[in-house]
Formats: structure tokens, sequence, C-alpha cells
């Protein structure tokens, strides 16, 4: 490969340089992986993203037939019964995940921000699983509206973030927030294949090296 | 489903079965991924 | 710990033992696993939908209920006429020592509960109906010492009512213009027509429930059904859904605080108590988040991971001396 110029001066062949030195498509799409990852724990976060994408299709044929549509369609409440499900396994399947990495103290050996990127996500998806439940438009959302505006209200934030304003919960439910959080899941996807699994945890409390 | 849940009430603790239920379907899953075999493909070096 | 200059893959495994895992099928294995969870959660449970309450539902199912709370409202007794920020300067915001968001940000969306919830439907209703037209002059031209009186009769004598051809009934007292007022916009509630007033405004298209929700969260009737449904703050509400469902159980800290000193106290502690529990706690979730995220950083939170041999079993490969390669 011939060397770099001295100028250097392309912006493309740099960024390519770059990508290929931190994620080259080894890593990317390993065939392999270390004889360690031999435990059901490892799963957690590929179900937990199998998950999203069932929450994101069933959301996408839910917003296309309007917000209404599964109170008065038999087919639309099986929908929203398909996007329901899907989300509580998307928690279950997440929050063992964060367990998992937790105890295998996953941050190790330069990780420590894909652990906070975790975390943010973890945050996120709350916020959009909160707008959701906003949108409902039945007699959950009403009390959760009214209950959780004082919450909004003590915070200062309730007049920007106004959860009795159906609009704007249903708006960044739909696309704001689902944005965040794919955007995010593949930053976090991207750093996990980028570093490779941690090792172990050595005899000696650090990593094996 | 449309009936109001039960709730189990320990101290301070108020929570419904189906969310107890959840939560104890989490720690059985947690458990049993510790220990259960996993398969191995292509032990020695691809 | 850091690892300032950046480790390839290939050092950081070098000598380590490497098998064949197939990443995208395991992936696919995962993808069809949950569709068919999913699909069977969904065909056989199905998903809560709990109809909506209706401010005509309110009134017509409790119209002593409705009466009261507009009674209250128009005497400034109601949770939303003295909340202050973001809705009014009734100086009911919460507070933790010189920590006050809800001040700072002041009143960005200003409610007069009275006139919205009760006295500018009425106008609204009052086109074409005389009697209602002379009681709401009779209202708007009384001083104030006058009202005050007016409505502390009335709202004494409804804790007596009772309900004849679905009108709320009071015994004989000097109440003004007050029963036919009320009797009026109960009317008008009970015909759905509040509903589209508190929503539409005058403007047709709308999607801000604001004012319905705020009236009707002002009310006895969907606050009792909301205790029955075990959603409210003090049941770990936030945690909980309708019907026989899970709800949000990744909730569960942030209830929990709800149910515990300081905040179930009215005295507290460090000025933390029930009055500020909102403040407080989303202080104290921040705070709790932000560590979360830092655990990689923070001493003893990232060694328990160490100390606990529960990486043992998840490495058990590693650890175990008769399988490990050197």
């Amino acid at each position: 490969m011939p060397e770099l110029e001295a100028a250097d001066s392309s912006w493309t062949l740099r960024a390519r340089r770059w990508v290929d030195r931190v994620l080259p498509m080894d890593n990317l799409l390993p065939h392999r992986q270390p004889y360690y990852v031999g435990s059901w724990v490892y799963v957690f976060g590929v179900i937990t993203i199998a998950a999203l994408a069932w929450v994101v299709v069933s959301g996408v044929v839910l917003s296309f037939m309007g917000p209404q549509w599964w109170h008065v369609s038999s087919l639309g409440r099986f929908f929203n019964s398909l996007h329901f499900w899907s989300v509580q396994l998307f928690f279950i399947f997440m929050v063992l995940h964060l367990w998992g990495q937790y105890f295998m103290a996953g941050w190790r050996d330069g990780r420590a921000a894909t652990w906070m990127i975790g975390v943010v996500i973890f945050g996120t998806s709350i916020l959009t699983a909160f707008t959701g439940y906003l949108s409902q438009q039945n007699f959950d959302s009403q009390f959760i509206a009214i209950n959780a505006k004082d919450a909004m209200n003590g915070a200062g934030i309730g007049a920007f973030f106004n959860v009795l304003n159906f609009g704007q919960m249903y708006g960044l439910h739909v696309m704001l927030l689902p944005i965040g959080v794919t955007f995010l899941v593949v930053v976090h996807i991207v750093m996990v294949r980028a570093r490779g699994v941690v090792k172990p945890i050595d005899r000696e409390g650090g990593s094996a090296s | 489903m449309d009936t109001p849940a039960q709730y189990f009430d320990w101290g301070f603790i108020h929570i419904s079965y189906p969310n107890l239920l959840v939560i104890g379907v989490m720690l059985v899953l947690f458990a049993v991924a510790l220990v259960a075999p996993f398969p191995h493909g292509g032990d020695r070096d691809a | 710990m850091k690892a300032r200059v950046h480790v390839t893959q290939e050092e950081y495994y070098r000598g380590v033992r490497m098998k064949s895992y197939d990443l995208l099928k395991e992936l696919a294995y995962a993808l069809a696993g949950i569709a068919a969870l999913t699909l069977v959660l969904a065909a056989v449970l199905s998903s809560p939908d709990v109809p909506p309450v209706t401010i005509a539902g309110w009134a017509q199912t409790d119209p002593v209920d409705f009466v009261t709370t507009a009674t209250s409202e128009l005497q400034g007794s109601t949770t939303s006429a003295g909340y202050g920020a973001p809705y009014n300067n009734a100086g009911g915001e919460q507070s933790w020592g010189p920590i006050a968001p809800q001040i700072w940000f002041g009143q960005r969306m200003p409610i007069d509960s009275a006139s919205a919830f009760v006295l500018q439907p009425l106008k609204y209703a009052s086109y074409g109906n005389t009697e209602l037209g002379a009681a709401l002059s009779q209202w708007d031209s009384a001083k104030a010492d006058q009202q005050t009186a007016w409505l502390k009769a009335y709202s004494d004598a409804l804790g007596k009512a009772t309900v004849k051809d679905g009108k709320v009934a009071v015994a004989d007292g000097d109440y003004g213009p007050l029963p036919v007022m009320m009797n009026n916009l109960l009317g008008v509630a009970q015909a759905g027509g509040l509903d589209g007033l508190l929503l539409v405004n005058g403007k047709f298209y709308q999607t801000d429930y604001t004012q319905a929700l705020l009236f009707m969260g002002d009310g006895g009737y969907l606050d009792g059904l909301a205790h029955d449904a075990n959603l409210k703050g003090d049941q770990w509400g936030m945690m909980n859904e309708t019907g026989s469902y899970p709800g949000q159980t990744w909730l569960w800290l942030y209830t929990a605080w709800y149910q515990v000193f300081p905040f179930t106290s009215d005295n507290g502690i460090i000025g933390l108590n029930g009055g500020n529990a909102d403040l407080g706690i989303i202080i104290l979730m921040t705070a709790l988040t932000v560590a979360l995220a830092l655990v990689p950083l923070i001493p003893v939170l990232r060694d328990i991971p160490r100390w606990l041999p529960i990486h043992r079993l998840i490495w058990k490969e590693y650890y175990s001396p008769k399988k490990r390669s050197t």
C-alpha cells in the first residue's frame, strides 16, 4: 500500500483509513470469537437487538395506520399487542444484558465508553417508552399524563415537555426518539465490534493478559 | 386479562403479580444462562 | 485500566484460542425466536386498552363530584388553581433550598382555571340562553366578597347534595347565580360539549389535551378510578398497568422512592419531604443514573464484579484448569 503523501489533504482518504484502522471488516463481521465466549449470558445483547427490531416494525405499522387504529380494529389491536409484548421483551433482555455486562465488568480495557453509551440507551429507551405510554389515548395514558406532569413541572421542564400534549408526545414517540435510540444502538454495536469482547477477569483481578 | 391484577404486599413493597412474575422470570433466565451449557461450534481454531 | 494507545484486536487476542462463531446466524435465531414469542404473547394475551374517561362520562356518572369540582375552580381551591408555575402564580411550586427550577422557568403555559374550565364554557353556553346569560351577568357584576360568600354557602351545601332528574339539588340557601351556572355547566358537560370546548378552544384542529386533563385531574372521579387500578403515586402506580398485564417494571426504583422516607413524611430530612417529592426524586434519580453511567470510574462499584464469583460461571472454560490451554 503506498504511503500517505505529506500533505494528505483528502478527507475521504483519511476517513477511509481511519475506518480501516478502527473497524476493519474482519472486526465488524468476524466469523470467530475467543474460546471463552461460551455462556448464554453473551446472547442477551443480540436478543435485545432482535426485540428492538420487532418493536420498530410493529410501531411502523401502527404509525402508518394512525393513533386511533388500534382502538377500532381488531387487527390494529393485534399489532398493538405485538408492540406491547416486544417492548416488554426488549426491556427484559436489555436489563439482563446490563446485569451480564456488570458482572463481567465489560467496561475494562478501554471499553468504558461502550458501557456509558449503553446506559444512555437505557435512559433513552425509558423515555421512548414513556412517550409511548402517553400516546395510547386511553384511560392509562390519561392518568399517566396527569400524574407525571407533576414530576416534569417540579423539574421546571413541564412547559417544554408537556405530557398532557398528545401531539408533542406522539411526535417524539414515533419519530425523534426512535431515531435517537436506533442511532445510539448502532454506535454501541460499532463500539463493541471495534474492540471485540472483553477478556475474562484474571486471577489477580485485572484483565486477563 | 382485563380484570384488575392481584397484588403482593410485604412491608412497604406493593407489587402486582404480573410484575412480580416478570421480575421472577428475569432472575430465573439469568441464573439459567449462567449455568446452562453453551453449544460449542467448531472448537479448534476455525 | 485505560488503554489510550489503540490496541488492535490482533494484539488484544494474541495467544487466545479462537473458535468459529456465526454472529449473523445468531441474529437470525434471535429475530425468529423473539418473533415467535411476541406473536404467541400477542395472540394469547392481547394488550390492555381501558377506554378513556370523558368529561361527559364524569358528569353523567358523578354529577355531584363534577359540580363540586367546578365550584372549587371558582373558589380557587383545586389542585390546578393552586398549582403555580407553569400554569399560574398561585405559589404552589416545589423547591429544595435554593433549587427551584419550577419557579425559575415561570408561567410558560398560563391557564386561569376558573375562567378556562367554568366561566368561558358558560359564556359559550349562554348564546340563546337568557336565564344563563342573566346569571353570568349577576356573577360578573357581584363584588368579590359576595362571590366568596355564595361559593362558601354553595360548596357547604354540596356536601349534602342529591341528584334529581340529572341535575344537582341542594338545600335552600343564598347561593346567588351559582345553581343556575353550575347546572348549566353540568348540562353542557353531560352532553359532551365540555370535552369539545376544553380541547378545541375555538380553533377546530387540536392535539393538546392540557385543559381537559387538568380539569379532570382536579376532580375525584378520575382519581377514584385510578386508585382502583393501583395507578396512583403512593401505590407504586408508575410501575403498574391496567388489568392483569405487566407494567413498566423498569420504573421500579423511580416509583419506590415515593413510597419511602423522607418522601412520605411531612417533615422529612435535609429539606426533602412529601411536599417536594417530585423535585427531590428527579434530582436523586438523575444522580443515580449518572452514577450508573460512570460505574467504570467509581471505586468499589467497579470492583464488585471482581469480588463476586458470577464471572467465574460466565467464563468457566477460562477458569477451569482441565480445559485451559496455555
